[in-house]
């Protein structure tokens, strides 16, 4: 356990290492910053007192090192746009995109799960093999394609749903919440099923797929030899132990479901930090791209390392082996 | 092979074909039928696009205003020659999809072209000489791994935006999304070939070989390649879904194609800014046919998993 761990922090180290490296060299390299903030008719004076003052003539490795301590502090410099500190930027942005992937996540275990242990249950049934060549179409509907869709059918033609933004929010502390309000919510379902549709097929296929295992084993036909229901077994012998690695799959979908929602966010105009990130790339923001970058490689070492914890808590026979690299991360 | 083949009369050469594992597999998978069926007609319809396209929507000349905005022919106002209507331009929009899905297509195997070559050489190297090499090429592919691809595919994209300039942008566009899709891939592929060639290189034959005095770039290319083949093959096929479905993410997000170059992610892109307008028409058949597109590839390449390698499920 704690040689996987230690591995886990070295791989952390390297992959933070490589990210803060190409994320300088874009705010060294890519675009200049000091037209980026003066414009293009400053006079060279005022260039040169910029220059200065942002260490510009520096040795690169001397940036490179104060790049990195004001990134541990939070501090990433002035988006050139907005002309405001990135980190804020991005602080206000997180709670948009967590809402949004956190309700795709429940969408997708709400609907994927009875789905799958259907499909496992009357494997033998028709119903089964449609529902399977459904997830395969389920997991090719491209999500900013499916909320194109849902935005002309209940938009466009219904006029039940509005077609972009986030709705009113109600402002908790340091949160902003969307799901306390009744524009908030109408605003998220279609955002949110738009990300959930290929998590549904996925969880339904990883649903079935494991269940199928577990109803192979001996201590289900124990069960049933016993004379205990095939509901009772179905659903509490055989599910509780299906869950363990739907729980472990669910915390890299929510990886993914963040990842996805930056094109998703695109579509509907989702006030969060998908579209930030997609503005900053479109204008060469390059503090806000070099920010969204670092956090973004935080973010997902530390689902990974979760995802791998649970792994080897819920499976002993990992333990051995010593630790595993997050294979299932497409 | 060629001998028994030119020995043989074709029926038989046909039948063995009609015979044969993996045919009887295709049979028996429905979705596979379909799946194959839809993308052979689609991949004709885009390849014959300049004979079996109505019109040729870049031909400026033969674009007629008075042609413009009408709607699919079986709504009221559409007319003939076109089927789903016509855009802003008087195009033709089933010819513009048809030549959009050419592109697509193109850039779609031209991308897992690149992240196949690349990963399957880089993942033979690692499983084949293991040691210091193949440490840094799997913790490079591990780094890669931490980020999902659709990430580092848009900050290619959106970095050779920023580099490049105006003029030479939309000459690059199509080498840039094809750089960003297939570098964004390549570690799928060196992770499972790597995965494969440990597990080969311990056989008999790899052994044989290597005393029959063959060098680690004839082992390696004339005895592990063909043998982890079939894994290779199936993930090419999925892979090929992705770098479709990428690329009109990445011209629908503004960081791939310019419109000038039309691909069914630039067509949706520009047909969304007409879906409030009343010109539907436009982003919904764009995106109904990337659907169809990436439904029917994943469909064989879900058979072609099964078929090919019942290992990895």
């Amino acid at each position: 356990m704690i040689a996987f761990l230690a591995r886990r922090l070295v791989h952390g180290a390297l992959v933070l290492l490589v990210v803060s490296l190409l994320a300088f060299a874009l705010s060294a390299f890519v675009g200049d910053p000091v037209a980026s903030i003066l414009g293009l008719n400053a006079t060279p004076e005022d260039r040169a007192v910029l220059r200065e003052r942002l260490n510009l003539d520096d040795p690169w490795a001397s940036r490179y090192l104060s790049f990195v301590t004001s990134a541990v502090q939070g501090e990433f410099g002035m988006s050139y746009s907005a002309q405001r500190p990135v980190i804020d930027l991005v602080l206000e942005r997180v709670p948009a995109t967590l809402e949004l992937a956190g309700v795709a996540l429940a969408f997708s275990l709400l609907i994927g799960l009875p789905i799958g242990v259907y499909a496992a249950v009357f494997r033998h049934n028709w119903s089964s093999g449609a529902v399977m060549m459904l997830s395969v179409i389920g997991v090719s509907l491209p999500s900013f394609v499916v909320g194109i869709l849902l935005i002309f059918m209940f938009s466009v033609r219904l006029g039940w749903l509005p077609s972009f933004g986030r709705g009113e929010v109600v402002d908790i502390g340091w949160w902003t919440t969307g799901l306390l309000t009744v524009s908030g919510l109408t605003s998220l379902i279609m955002p949110a099923a738009a990300l959930a549709v290929g998590q549904v097929a996925l969880i339904a296929r990883l649903v079935r797929a494991e269940m199928l295992e577990v109803l192979r084993t001996d201590y289900i036909r124990f069960a049933r030899a016993r004379g205990l229901k095939p509901r009772v077994i179905n659903l509490s012998h055989a599910l509780r132990n299906t869950l363990i690695p739907v729980i472990t799959v669910s915390g890299i979908q929510l990886g993914f479901l963040v990842a996805f929602a930056i094109v998703v966010e695109a579509v509907f105009q989702w006030p969060g930090l998908g579209l930030l990130f997609l503005q900053a790339l479109g204008s060469t923001d390059v503090p806000v791209i070099s920010a969204f970058l670092l956090l973004a490689a935080c973010f997902f070492l530390v689902i990974n390392t979760i995802v791998d914890l649970l792994y080897l808590v819920a499976d002993p026979r990992l333990r051995v082996r010593g630790g595993l690299s997050s294979e299932a991360a497409l | 092979m060629s001998d028994t083949a030119l020995a043989a009369p074709s029926r038989s050469v046909l039948s063995r074909i009609w015979r044969s594992d993996l045919a009887v597999s295709f049979r028996r998978n429905p979705g596979a039928i379909v799946g194959g069926a839809i993308l052979l007609l689609l991949a004709a319809g885009a390849l014959f696009a300049p004979w079996v396209a109505a019109t040729d929507p870049y031909d400026l000349a033969t674009l007629s205003l008075l042609d413009s905005r009408l709607p699919p022919i079986w709504i009221d106002g559409g007319t003939w020659p076109y089927l789903l209507g016509t855009d802003t331009q008087g195009a033709d929009l089933l010819s513009l999809i048809l030549y959009g899905m050419r592109t697509s297509l193109l850039v779609g195997l031209a991308a897992v072209a690149l992240s196949c070559t690349l990963g399957s050489l880089l993942g033979l190297i690692a499983g084949y000489f293991g040691g210091r090499v193949g440490g840094v090429i799997m913790r490079a592919a591990d780094i890669q791994f931490t980020f999902p691809a659709i990430i580092l595919a848009l900050l290619i994209g959106g970095i050779a935006q920023a580099v490049l300039p105006a003029s030479l942008q939309a000459t690059f566009a199509l080498p840039v999304v094809v750089m960003a899709l297939g570098l964004s891939h390549w570690p799928h592929f060196a992770r499972l070939v790597r995965g494969g060639v440990l597990v080969e290189k311990k056989k008999d034959y790899v052994a044989a070989a290597r005393l029959a005095g063959r060098g680690s770039a004839s082992i390696m290319v004339r005895q592990l390649l063909p043998n982890v083949m079939n894994v290779i093959f199936v993930l090419a096929t999925l892979d090929v879904a992705f770098a479709v479905m990428g690329e009109a993410t990445l011209s629908f997000l503004g960081f791939g194609l310019p419109p000038t170059e039309p691909s069914l992610g630039t067509l949706i892109r520009s047909g969304y800014s007409y879906l409030f307008a009343g010109e539907w028409w436009l982003v919904i058949f764009p995106g109904l046919t990337l659907m169809l597109v990436i439904v029917a590839i994943n469909l064989v390449g879900d058979w072609l998993r099964d078929a090919l390698n019942p290992r990895i499920h």
